[in-house]
Order: C-alpha cells, then sequence, then structure tokens
C-alpha cells in the first residue's frame, strides 16, 4: 500500500506536471518543517479511535472512478481533491499533520465502490473520504459509512432526498440548482411554457419533479416530459417533439454520452440555441462536459449551477491558475470539479475547530464551518450537512466557456427535503 | 448407471475435496481478518456461477454469456424480501407513503406492486430465488434448444438478452430501484446482517453451500447423464440419433447452472447488503466465464479456484494499479483461451499432479483414472 | 393527435419523423454490418467491434486537430480524408489481431469471443492511457451540422443525410465486393465450404484475413461517421454495442440481407414508438418485443446455417 501511495500521485503525470508536483513538494518541505516545529497536539488526544494518525501524517481516501465510463467525469473531481490536499499540505497540513491519501477505484460499478469504501474505512482507517460522484455509488457506500461511523465529502449536485450524519455534500441539492433557474428565465426570459427532458434516473426524475412543481406554482405551462435511457444516442425524435410543441425553454437534464449526442443532433436539427427560441437551459452540463460536445455545438445556451470557471473573483483566479499548474493549461473546471476541491479545505476547517480528527467531533464541528477561500466565493455548511451557496446562471460561448450572467442576491438555503415539492 | 467404474470420487478427488475445504472452512476463517473473510465470501458467491459454467460450457458445450441473468435475479429475489423487511413503516415514517421501499416513494409510487406482496414471506423469496431464474432459463432453453439454436448463435442471444434485461431494470426505476438497484439491506428476520459477527456466519453458509454444489455437481458429472452431456457436445448428432432427446438434456443443464448462479446471488446480496444491475449486464456475465476458464473449463474444483484468483488479483492490482489492472484482465482473457485453454487445472494435471502422485507413492493405476475424470477431454 | 395541429403541421412532422427513422435505420446498418460480415464469414462476433468503431473515432479527432493546426483551408473537407484513414487504421488493426489472435482460434469459436473481449478491455484500457479518460470533442465542418429546410417546418439534419448516404454506399459497395466481385466469390466459397474451397485453390487464410480487416475497417468508417451524432471516449464504443447485437441477432447474423432487414423493422419500430411515448418506455417496448420475437424464431429472421 505504501508504494500505491506515492505512485497514486505520480502515475499519470506527463513530464511537466511532474516537474511542477516536484517543486511544490520542495516549498512544502520548506514551509511545512516550521509550521510542524510549533506546537502540535499529541497524537493520543486528538485521534481516540484508532484512525491512521501519526505524529506526522494524517491518512485521508480518494474514492472515484478512474476506469469505466463514470471515469469521464469524476477525473476532475480527484484532480480538485489532488490539489486541494497538496495546497494543504503546503500550508503545514492540519494539526500539524501532513495529509497522506490512499486512492481507491471504483471502477464505475457500485458494489466495487462499496467494497473499497469499507476498506478505507476497516482497514486503513482513513481520517475522512472524498469520493463518489454518481447517486448509485453514494447509495451504495452510505451503509458502510454509516456502519463504520466514516465521513464523506460528496461533491455531486445531486436529487437531495437524503441527509446522512456521515455525508457532508458539497455540492448543490436539487432545489439550490432549479428554483432560482426557473425562476430567472420566467422573469427575464418571459419563457411562459417548459419541456422537460432528462437521462432515466433518479437525479433528472427527481430534479423535473421539483422543476414541474415550481413551474406550475408560477402558473406557467409544462408541454412535454421524457426521459431516455443512459447511454442513448438517438435524439432525432424527440427533437421533432419539441419542435411540434413550440417550447419557451427546453429544460435539458441528459447526462453522460448522451449529452454529447443530444447537443450534436439539436444543433444539426436547426434548432439555434444562440437565438433563444426555445432557449434552452441545464443543469447537467458543466465546462468539462463541454470538452466532449464541444463549444460551438452547445452555443447560446443557459446553465444554472453555484460555479463556472469564468466566475471573477480573486479566490476562483488563484485556483483556476494553481489548477492548471498541476494539471496542464488544457484542462477546464466545471461545476463538480469545485465542489471537490471544496471538500478537503472543509474538512480541514472541521477538524481545526474541533481539534480533533475523531469522526464524531468533526461532525459535531461541522455545522457552521465558513470557507471565504472557496473559488465560487463564501460557502457554509448548514446544520443538515449541505452547503449554502449561490445560484448562477452562465450563458455558454463559443469556447466552452460560460459567461455569468446572473446571480442570486442571497445564498440559496440547502433544503434536501423541500416542503410542496415532493 | 454404472456406479461400479465410475465412482463418485477418485481416493484423489476426495483428497482434494478435503483440501478445498480445509482451505475454505479453516485456513481462511483463521488467517483473515473479517473484512478480508467477507471479500472472500463475495468471491465465492462467483464461484456458484463458474460451476454452473464448468458443466454448462465446459461438459455440455453451451457457452452463456448471460449468466449474469440469473445471478441477478436471484440476488433481487432476495434484496426484494430484505428490503420490505427494511421498508417497515417506522422505519420509514419520513415518506410521503410509509411502508414502501424509499425508492418507490422517491419516483411517486404510492403503493406496493402486487408482484412484490408476496415478498413479505421468507419461504416464499427462498423459493422465488431458485425458481424465477430457472423458470426463465427454462423459457430461453426451450425456445433455443428444441429448435437446435447453438454455439457462438446462443451465446450472443443470452448476452442479447442479458443487456436488454439490465435496460428493463434500470428502466422501471420505480419497481426495481433503477441504476441504484435495491440498497440499505439490513436484516433477515430481525437478525442483523451488517455485523462482522452476522457476515462470519454467512461466510460459513456460503462456503457449506459452495461445498455442496460442488458435491452435487460432481453427482451430475458422474451419472450417465454427464456422460451424456460430454457426448452431446462432442457429437451431437449420434446422440440424437441414438434416440436420446438432446434439447432436454440441454435444457436441464441450463437450468441447474441458472439455479447454481441464483443461490450465488442470494448469497451476494445477503453478505454485500445490496443488488444493483450492474450484475446483470454483459461486463459481469462475460467475466464470470473467465473465471471458469481460468479455473479450468473442464474442472469443478479449478473453476473455484479460478473465481478465487482471478477475484484476489483484481482487487489488491486494483488498489495499486488501476490503470494496468484492465490491460492484465485483458491480457489474461487472451492468453487463456490462446495459451491454456485448460486454464489452471490442466496445468496441474500436466505439471504438478504426476509429482503430487509420485511423491505420495499412490502413483498406480488409480491416479490414472482420477485423471481422466478430472479432464474428461484428454 | 391531429386534433392540435393543422393538417399541414401534422404531414411535416410525419415526414420530419419518416426522416428520423430512415436516419436512424442508417446508424444501425452502419454499425452492425462490419459484424455480420464477419459473423458469416467466420462464424465469430467480434466483441472487440466496439473499440474498433472508437479507433475510427479517435482517428478523426487527430484528423481535425491536425488540419485544424496545419492546414486550415483543408478543413471543410478533412472529413472525407479522416474517414478513408480511419478506414485503414481499422483494417490494419483488423487484419493484425486476425494474425495474432483469431486465426489460431478458428476450431474454437467460442473462445474467440472470449478472446476479443479480451482484446476490447485492453484497447479501451490503451485509448483511456493515450488520450485521457475524458472524451475528446471532434471539431467538424461547419456544413456538416447544419440542416436543411424543405418547407418552413421539416428541416433535415445534413449529418443524417450524410449518414444516410454513407451507409448506402458502404452497402452498395460491400454487395459488389460480396457479390459482384472475384474476391467475394471466393469469400463465399469459403463461406460456404472451407475445405472445398481449400481443395480447389482458395488462399482461405488471406480471404479470412481480409474478410476480418473489412469487417473492422467498416466498423471504423462508422466510428468516425458516428463523431457527428455521438461522443468520443473510450468507452463510447459500449454505447453502441447492445443496438448493434440486437440488430445483427435478430437479423439472423449470417446474411446481410437479414441485417438489413432487422436493422429496418428495430428503428422504425422504434422511433414510431419514441415519437407517441417518452423514450425510456419506446427502447423497453421496442426490446421486450425484440425478445418475445426471439424467443418465438430464435434464429433470427433470416437464417442461412444456424443448425450445426
Amino acid at each position: 500500500m505504501t508504494h500505491s501511495r506515492s505512485r497514486g500521485a505520480g502515475f499519470r503525470m506527463s513530464r511537466r506536471q511532474l516537474m511542477a508536483g516536484i517543486a511544490s513538494i520542495s516549498i512544502l518541505a520548506s514551509a511545512g518543517i516550521p509550521a510542524l516545529a510549533q506546537d502540535k497536539p499529541p497524537t493520543s488526544e486528538i485521534n481516540t479511535t484508532g484512525l491512521a494518525v501519526t505524529d506526522d501524517t494524517v491518512t485521508v481516501g480518494i474514492l472515484h472512478s478512474i476506469t469505466g465510463t463514470m471515469a469521464i467525469s469524476e477525473t476532475g473531481s480527484v484532480q480538485a481533491e489532488k490539489l486541494a490536499i497538496e495546497q494543504i499540505n503546503a500550508m503545514g497540513g492540519v494539526l500539524g499533520r501532513k495529509i497522506e491519501y490512499i486512492q481507491e477505484d471504483g471502477a464505475s460499478d457500485w458494489p466495487t465502490f462499496a467494497e473499497k469504501a469499507k476498506k478505507l474505512l476497516v482497514q486503513d482507517k482513513v481520517a475522512s473520504v472524498f469520493g463518489c460522484w454518481t447517486s448509485a455509488s453514494r447509495k451504495a457506500v452510505l451503509p458502510v459509512f454509516e456502519q463504520y461511523n466514516g465521513m464523506l465529502y460528496y461533491p455531486t449536485f445531486y436529487e437531495g432526498l437524503e441527509e446522512s450524519p456521515n455525508v457532508i455534500y458539497t455540492g448543490q441539492e436539487a432545489t439550490q440548482q432549479i428554483i432560482a433557474g426557473i425562476d430567472w428565465v420566467a422573469k427575464e426570459k418571459g419563457a411562459k411554457t417548459f419541456y422537460l427532458l432528462g437521462s432515466d434516473y433518479i437525479w433528472p426524475r427527481t430534479s423535473n419533479k421539483i422543476a414541474r412543481k415550481h413551474i406550475e406554482k408560477l402558473g406557467l405551462e409544462v408541454v412535454g416530459e421524457e426521459y431516455y435511457p443512459l447511454g442513448h444516442t438517438q435524439f432525432n425524435s424527440v427533437i421533432n417533439k419539441i419542435r411540434l410543441k413550440k417550447p419557451d425553454v427546453i429544460y435539458a437534464i441528459v447526462v453522460g454520452g448522451s449529452n454529447v449526442a443530444f447537443y450534436k443532433q439539436l444543433k444539426a436539427a436547426g434548432i439555434d440555441m444562440t437565438k433563444e427560441k426555445p432557449l434552452l437551459l441545464t443543469i447537467s452540463v458543466t465546462e468539462d462536459e463541454i470538452r466532449g460536445i464541444g463549444g460551438e455545438n452547445i452555443e447560446g445556451a443557459y446553465a444554472a449551477m453555484k460555479y463556472f470557471q469564468s466566475l471573477d473573483n480573486e479566490n476562483n483566479k488563484e485556483f483556476v491558475s494553481e489548477f492548471k499548474k498541476m494539471w496542464g493549461d488544457d484542462m477546464v473546471i466545471g461545476d463538480v470539479t469545485q465542489a471537490a476541491y471544496l471538500g478537503p479545505w472543509l474538512w480541514k476547517a472541521a477538524v481545526e475547530k474541533a481539534g480533533s480528527f475523531d469522526i464524531d467531533k468533526v461532525r459535531e464541528a461541522s455545522p457552521d464551518i465558513e470557507l471565504d477561500t472557496a473559488p465560487e466565493g463564501y460557502v457554509k455548511i448548514h446544520p443538515n450537512h449541505h452547503l449554502w451557496s449561490k445560484t448562477r446562471i452562465g450563458h455558454a460561448m463559443p469556447d466552452g466557456q460560460y459567461e455569468v450572467v446572473y446571480e442570486t442576491e442571497e445564498l440559496m438555503e440547502p433544503d434536501p427535503f423541500p416542503e410542496g415539492y415532493q | 448407471m454404472n456406479a461400479m467404474s465410475n465412482p463418485f470420487f477418485t481416493r484423489s478427488g476426495w483428497l482434494y475435496l478435503a483440501i478445498l475445504a480445509a482451505i475454505l472452512l479453516v485456513v481462511f476463517p483463521l488467517a483473515l481478518d473479517p473484512f478480508r473473510l467477507n471479500l472472500v465470501g463475495k468471491y465465492l458467491t462467483y464461484a456458484f456461477v463458474a460451476l454452473g459454467l464448468v458443466l454448462c460450457w465446459g461438459h455440455g458445450g453451451i457457452l452463456s454469456l448471460g449468466q449474469g441473468v440469473f445471478f441477478g435475479l436471484g440476488g433481487y429475489c432476495m434484496a426484494m424480501f430484505l428490503k420490505l423487511e427494511a421498508s417497515s413503516p417506522e422505519n420509514t415514517a419520513i415518506q410521503s407513503t410509509p411502508g414502501i421501499p424509499d425508492f418507490m416513494d422517491w419516483n411517486q409510487v404510492t403503493a406496493l406492486p402486487w408482484w412484490w406482496e408476496p415478498f413479505r414471506s421468507l419461504p416464499f423469496a427462498l423459493f422465488a430465488v431458485i425458481a424465477v431464474p430457472v423458470i426463465f432459463a427454462f423459457i430461453i432453453g426451450f425456445a433455443m434448444f428444441t429448435r437446435r439454436v447453438g454455439g457462438v448463435y446462443f451465446a450472443i442471444i443470452t448476452q442479447a438478452v442479458a443487456a436488454i434485461l439490465t435496460i428493463l431494470i434500470i428502466g422501471q426505476q420505480g419497481y426495481t430501484g433503477g441504476v441504484n438497484g435495491i440498497t440499505d439491506l439490513r436484516t433477515l428476520l430481525g437478525w442483523d446482517i451488517r455485523t462482522n459477527d452476522a457476515k462470519t456466519i454467512l461466510y460459513f453458509v456460503c462456503a457449506g453451500l459452495l461445498i455442496a454444489s460442488l458435491l452435487l455437481s460432481q453427482a451430475v458429472h458422474v451419472s450417465k447423464f454427464g456422460r451424456l452431456l460430454i457426448a452431446i457436445r462432442d457429437k451431437e448428432d449420434r446422440v440424437r440419433f441414438s434416440g436420446y432427446n438432446v434439447a432436454a438434456f440441454k435444457i436441464f443443464v441450463f437450468c441447474f447452472a441458472a439455479a447454481l448462479a441464483a443461490i450465488g446471488g442470494a448469497m451476494f446480496t445477503l453478505q454485500v447488503g445490496f443488488m444493483s444491475p450492474s450484475f446483470v449486464g454483459i461486463v459481469p456475465s462475460i467475466e464470470m466465464v473467465i473465471f471458469a476458464a481460468v479455473g479450468g473449463r473442464l474442472s469443478l474444483f479449478g473453476a473455484i479456484y479460478g473465481t478465487l484468483l482471478v477475484n484476489y488479483a483484481k482487487t489488491s492490482f486494483s488498489e495499486s494499479f488501476p490503470e494496468l489492472w484492465l490491460f492484465a484482465m485483458g491480457g489474461l482473457f487472451i492468453a487463456v483461451v490462446m495459451a491454456f485453454p485448460d486454464g489452471i487445472a490442466g496445468l496441474y494435471n500436466r505439471y504438478l499432479a504426476p509429482h503430487i502422485a509420485r511423491l505420495l507413492g499412490t502413483m498406480r493405476k488409480r491416479d490414472a483414472e482420477g485423471h481422466s475424470l478430472a479432464n474428461p477431454a484428454e | 393527435m391531429i386534433g392540435d395541429y393543422t393538417y399541414s403541421e401534422f404531414f411535416s412532422i410525419l415526414a420530419m419523423q419518416g426522416f428520423a427513422g430512415l436516419i436512424l435505420f442508417s446508424v444501425f446498418v452502419l454499425m452492425a454490418l462490419g459484424l455480420a460480415i464477419i459473423f458469416g464469414q467466420m462464424g465469430v462476433i467480434n466483441m472487440a467491434h466496439g473499440e474498433f468503431m472508437i479507433l475510427g473515432a479517435y482517428v478523426t479527432y487527430l484528423c481535425s486537430n491536425f488540419v485544424s493546426n496545419y492546414a486550415p483551408a483543408l478543413f471543410p473537407i478533412y472529413f472525407f480524408v479522416a474517414m478513408a484513414l480511419a478506414f485503414l487504421a481499422s483494417f490494419a488493426l483488423g487484419v493484425l489481431v486476425e494474425w495474432a489472435m483469431i486465426r489460431h482460434l478458428y476450431k474454437r469459436p467460442l473462445d474467440t469471443l472470449l478472446a476479443t473481449w479480451g482484446l476490447s478491455l485492453v484497447l479501451q484500457q490503451l485509448y483511456r492511457s493515450v488520450f485521457g479518460a475524458r472524451e475528446v470533442g471532434v471539431t467538424l465542418p461547419d456544413w456538416l451540422m447544419g440542416s436543411v429546410a424543405l418547407t418552413d417546418i421539416v428541416e433535415v439534419p445534413i449529418n443524417g443525410l450524410f449518414v444516410m448516404g454513407l451507409t448506402l454506399a458502404i452497402t452498395v459497395a460491400v454487395y459488389f465486393i460480396m457479390f459482384r466481385s472475384g474476391w467475394g466469390k471466393r469469400v463465399r466459397a469459403v463461406m460456404q465450404n472451407r475445405i472445398m474451397a481449400g481443395a480447389v485453390g482458395i488462399d482461405t487464410r488471406r480471404v479470412d484475413r481480409m474478410t476480418f480487416g473489412l469487417g473492422c475497417g467498416i466498423a471504423g468508417i462508422a466510428g468516425a461517421a458516428f463523431t457527428m451524432i455521438g461522443s468520443t471516449g473510450p468507452t463510447a464504443g459500449q454505447l453502441y454495442i447492445v443496438d448493434t447485437f440486437l440488430v445483427v441477432v435478430f437479423g439472423g447474423a449470417a446474411s446481410l440481407l437479414g441485417t438489413i432487414a432487422s436493422a429496418f423493422t428495430i428503428s422504425q419500430a422504434q422511433s414510431t414508438m419514441e415519437f407517441f411515448m417518452s423514450g425510456s418506455m419506446a427502447k423497453v417496448l421496442t426490446l421486450l418485443t425484440v425478445v418475445i420475437i426471439l424467443m418465438l424464431r430464435p434464429q433470427g429472421l433470416f437464417t442461412l446455417k444456424i443448425r450445426q
């Protein structure tokens, strides 16, 4: 296992990335040692439950798919988590301990996720786990985390309907993405009719359920609702139906490889999104996905997220440049990647507030943890373990970036069990 | 049935059985911590499928690339019972419709579908674990074998069935849990299956059932039926012209393999605590074939060792080098097929068995017989 | 239905749905043709078919990068070159695979299934190591991504027309190769009786190799064409493989005509149902129908020699 720690990090790096890595390790060595020399709480006090904490190190787990179909989406999260860990180490680590990570591959297979989660908690005794992407993988590991009392930082925007004491949800639950987006198209674009479209699984179905309730609450109309199997590649029929129904807004929650097929076929069918007739609003296409779709094929679409790579603030500029320094200039950063980056930082803040690595104390300390260095701006953990965050609307540009056209004034309160939307 | 010339096991056969039982029931439980033991338990559930494949594919020449279907159906039947037990109205009080499984509530299903109702009863669920996959296998087998469809064409049809069933399960998420599967299973008749003690007990149940299945498979193999099966594989037409109903034999062995796979699936659900459609699909179905191939497609013992070996390699490799693992797995497929078609058992019989026999001093007529039993193709 | 729409709207939709069905049909034929040729020739399903398609897609990706960097003037027509190169790359890999693996396994067709499955795992990981785990975006010439407006409502996507044209061209080419050329005669002779074909002096090994290469090469072209309508990533081949198998199995596998007929039936059923119900439901119903028909007629729509 000791091999995998070092190789896990270095294995996939190009030479340039490796050089950058070496450079940052030497910075870490010079910056880290004085910090360690300062008063450091003894291990026996800050680790009473036998986690993998030594006098100098603390071990955490990273659990994502790096093989299989989901590797497409999860690669960015792994990169962000490694960046955050490296930066924290360069600042002296957590409670004077340098973070080491053990990376496991969920292989896009839910039982494998459960198996690896158990391994990380039972055998490696990691102090926290950053990982999972799909709802299915989270559902598979959830009983494991609850049984062995681990802490999972889960980065993806998801359907809600869940509030586990053993998970911190750093992405948005459904209402945080949906409601402000629909309000915005209704108010700013005068949208009256909506066509809801999604891949056929729990997240799009739950999200569309909330969207439909909200649309009807606003007195507007849903003219169609459709689901296609995951991995579906032929969308010509639904495009015809959309053309027939002439909705003001296509509300699309298509994921994975289907995404690419859908947007390419939409463009080829002559629906020009830049004309906004109909307007396309999505909550599933981040900058990461646009790489596969091609910026020219989705130009003019709107996305409701909490983070865009183009956000104009100091935190984000630094984050983007560090990310590119570590992983290459051609990288793009999407909403989930940023949420994954928050995980290690939120954990660090909670551990320091608790003054302990013990899971129970970290959980107790987690509510109201604030982070004003987040690339998305200020975030705060709600007692329900989700984050307060803003909803932003981005307008897709041909270069594959979003231009932020709107953001909510206030932070949106996370509400995983929204009253009146179920 | 000519029992005299065809004993249940040869002397070395009994020895192999004793070694296997010792490894599974003594060595593993003593040497491994509960976590690793549970992992081995999970691997053993795949070995049920591999056993069935040895009979079906190795001996009968029927390659099914859809064994995951039966594994999955068995697992789902078990999971439905456990899920209903976990979804008591008290446990699910926060749902808009308490008392139904959580995924149904999320999908706006407001009442338990009628075909879920019988799964409240454990005896029915256990019966269904075997019956549902076997009936399904019978339908497929009857349709294919009575029309003399076989070989590669049968393999791809079973594969298409696996693909279709996966899409069906994922598409009907209100009733099946969709792509998430049926998760968060907790108790069996009030007995918490998530504790380490429970997992250890389940391991022993699983290992015991596996050995029983091995004996049953061996019984089939040494019977007249087993001989006929090999005859069908080698010269189907001659068997048919001798007046045997070839299709009936093939249907039987296919159903038998399905039943074994289903037991494996049910044990999987119990030990892992959930069932997901990813087991029903093409990929796991083919992986299970490779377990049998690595062990040696003709050897029942080989199937179990092959399953353990491939899964052990998969787990330990993928912990350190996930990228290399896929190359290794792909390479293994190719190498086993091209260079070692008889797998571990073939290598053992060729190189090790004679030496061991000589060492034991039992290298007489008896062993030559055991030899040909373990590897009847040679 | 008609109640909500005027007659002209209704007929326009009918026309567009007809086109959608034809496009789906072309896609299915393009996917399945290579697989069916190989199956017909050697009784073997190439489980790495999807990966050969993705090889074609990656070749297109490399071409588009190369042309836009070094010869932007040629960008509008690079796609034709890319398809030719995709064919060559997949053909070459196919010949190599036949030489290294398949020819040793002709006596064991079931084992070929497993070996090519192993190959598909290796290829997937190879793509991931070389091109990264993420999908790559293939930039296409603008003229391919537009649509032709026939009337006010009826618009037909050009890439769909392109796929239809391509499918037609390849089908015609395959027909001539298989049924009108000397080489095709040899292929069919080997298909019908390998031993006799060898006895009359046909180099059966060479015929096998070329047929396998041809099947893979067509998969490569299909992959190149599908960059217009789908994604290009290490595991994207898996998106197509289920439909491909279904088409081949349903068609009866041994006959090219069967493959085309089955592609037509499945695509029409699916696109018609997709229009009247949710896509997920349409897929399920299509698949159920296919399964039921397969149970009643397991040898598929058309058969030559399934019985052993």
